[in-house]
């Protein structure tokens, strides 16, 4: 069995909704209501869903980017959520985070150097400037752009270029774990396939794992070995890439794989139609969240549904579960 | 554009696809915009030479657009009901209780329940997909024979993306229109479209119909497109991305705009305009690409692939 890298057990986050003229707490948004997941050492794990299931809050969460609610988080076999200041800094330089829009989350007044190099000194890996150029030089090599491009600006790069500039910086520490929140989305096809290679590049040659956010399901199953499906801060469905894509038990994600649009025009596709839109995080249906559009809702979805196991038909495994009454 | 039939245009940001739609239109600001050139021909009558009277008559009228992002394109402190109100006063006379039954009507036709107590809704207490329904519904008021829908559905999620192209289609059924869709995502072509435009640094580089153009891709930037997605037959293993990136718009290579990307490069694609080649006879598949010229230099590049 592999190493575990993160685990995440019943996490939650929710968000204070405010009101009045004392700013009472009237109620709150269950971003996030108890998910749990497990990251492998070498894997990749993809959080899949709809806008505003939680998928990023999740993400961050896990990684005490936000303060989740509650629940417990593992990392290496440390408790992430009782560590203090100090170790957590430590904590830092194995996990990273690479965001959706790179423009926005390089800083306009530094140059390529100080954006990747930053880190470095801040966290003592080089310990001077003639050192931190070599390993800048190193990284901009690995992420495919030129060590001459060191002293330009962000604004000087194409949006591909970027994103490379932000994963550069993310590998800078040497990292285990790298969350990517959505890192393709903004970008072209063409530059998303090649941002897509140097990530699953990277992968192999730095032994990294990630945490892969996306709404887009065919970069997901063409990226991700396991993949877990979020609906309204729950997750409906987990198992390996491919054994969801072609066994799927849940009824939302069958209808999420069914409204796919096809590859071809002459494909035959059945599309289960969902009604409605997704319901208020703010007042979310007791029992199965998804009860409200299901097509086959019953009395019953109003209680917590039961965990299902699928035995893996290929590998044997147990590892594909499912909350749902349904067989 | 015939009606009845969904011709989309395809590509990268930047390519050129929205200036295309908004210069039909005519609604780009002149200036910093020069007066387009060429024709635009409806119904035999060239749009770009008719005064800007007649043109408020056609745009929004007979020729109606859906944008992008719904938020944007909706006015936040008019109440829906305002805003389709104004439509059925400016295009179609009505006043009073006449155009508000209109606005009903037109919001019932997009699937939105209780379409009475919506009229009253600001923009921001409605979903992604319910302002894009109602987007649609102000176009459609008129009855236009021509509806340009740009990236309709890009911002929206996929379950409501497969509604919102179901609703396009069963509506263009019913009212017969033509449709100019602009999209960069080839599922969406496959899913709406009869004919297809890819364009790529302001240029239309091939054209046919979503058959032709599927089944057998021609232009090296139109196969660069269809390998750099993830096959969903074989889902692993590494794309085949184009390498480089788009070209600044204001410094397009000579000769072929693609030619710095494209691997079949030869020398007469550095130099020079690249004429329009028809790939069947008889058929409309055409593609902008000295491969196509039936020499013996081309012919050898297509057979080594």
């Amino acid at each position: 069995m592999k190493e575990v890298l993160l685990k995440v057990r019943g996490l939650k986050k929710y968000f204070p909704v405010l009101s009045g003229l004392f700013r009472r707490q009237v109620g709150s948004v269950k971003a996030v209501d108890g998910i749990d997941f497990t990251i492998h050492s070498g894997e990749v794990l993809g959080m899949v869903g709809e806008s505003g299931c939680g998928k990023s809050t999740a993400g961050r969460a896990a990684i005490r980017l936000i303060e989740p609610t509650a629940g417990h988080v593992t990392f290496l076999g440390q408790d992430l959520l009782t560590l203090s200041k100090q170790q957590m800094k430590e904590m830092r330089k194995k996990v990273q985070i690479v965001f959706q829009d790179p423009y926005a989350s390089l800083n306009p007044r530094k140059t390529v150097r100080e954006s990747i190099g930053e880190a470095l000194l801040y966290h003592g890996l080089v310990s001077n400037k003639q050192e931190q150029t070599e390993r800048v030089a190193e990284i901009l090599h690995q992420i495919g752009l030129q060590p001459d491009v060191m002293n330009r600006y962000p604004h000087q790069f194409s949006g591909g270029q970027q994103q490379r500039i932000c994963i550069g910086r993310a590998i800078a520490l040497n990292p285990r774990l790298i969350v990517c929140d959505e890192a393709v989305s903004a970008l072209d096809v063409s530059v998303q396939a090649q941002i897509l290679n140097l990530l699953a590049e990277l992968k192999e040659k730095l032994g990294l794992s990630y945490l892969f956010i996306s709404h887009d399901l065919s970069i997901v199953r063409h990226i991700c070995d396991r993949v877990v499906v979020l609906y309204l801060g729950k997750v409906m469905e987990s198992a390996s890439a491919e054994e969801l894509f072609s066994n799927p038990k849940h009824p939302y994600t069958q209808a999420l794989l069914s409204a796919v649009p096809k590859s071809h025009p002459h494909e035959k596709k059945t599309r289960i139609m969902l009604k409605g839109e997704i319901p208020s995080a703010l007042n979310p249906p007791s029992g199965c969240p998804f009860r409200t559009r299901c097509p086959y809702a019953q009395p019953i979805c109003a209680e917590t549904p039961p965990v299902k196991i699928v035995t893996d038909k290929k590998t044997g495994g147990q590892d594909h579960t499912y909350h749902c009454i349904l067989d | 554009m015939h009606l009845g039939k969904t011709l989309a245009l395809v590509g990268e940001s930047g390519c050129g696809k929205t200036m295309t739609a908004l210069s039909i239109m005519r609604i780009l600001p002149t200036p910093p915009a020069l007066h387009p050139e060429g024709e635009v021909l409806y119904r035999g009558q060239n749009l770009l030479a008719l005064s800007e009277k007649e043109m408020r008559r056609i745009r929004g009228g007979r020729i109606a657009m859906i944008f992008q992002d719904p938020v944007s394109a909706l006015n936040p402190v008019y109440t829906i009901g305002s805003q389709l109100v104004e439509v059925a006063e400016l295009h179609l006379g009505l006043y009073g209780d006449e155009a508000v039954n209109r606005a009903v009507k037109a919001l019932k036709e997009v699937g939105i329940a209780s379409p009475e107590s919506r009229l009253y809704d600001y923009p921001h207490q409605m979903s992604g997909g319910m302002k894009q329904r109602v987007m649609i519904a102000m176009a459609l008021m008129c009855e236009p024979d021509i509806l340009i829908a740009d990236e309709p559905t890009t911002a929206l999620d996929v379950t409501i993306q497969a509604q919102v192209l179901d609703l396009m289609r069963e509506l263009q059924k019913r009212k017969g229109m033509a449709v100019l869709l602009i999209t960069h995502d080839m599922g969406v072509v496959a899913e709406m479209a009869d004919d297809v435009i890819v364009m790529y640094a302001a240029q239309a580089v091939e054209r046919g119909t979503v058959t032709e153009i599927f089944d057998h891709m021609s232009h090296p930037y139109t196969r660069g497109l269809f390998k750099s997605r993830p096959d969903p037959k074989k889902p692993q293993g590494e794309l085949q991305a184009i390498k480089g990136t788009v070209p600044s718009i204001t410094h397009y290579p000579h000769g072929c705009r693609f030619h710095p990307r494209c691997p079949f490069i030869m020398d007469k694609c550095r130099h020079g305009e690249v004429p329009d080649f028809t790939l069947e006879p008889g058929s409309k598949h055409q593609a902008k690409c000295w491969l196509y010229d039936g020499s013996l230099e081309s012919s050898e590049k297509l057979c080594a692939e």
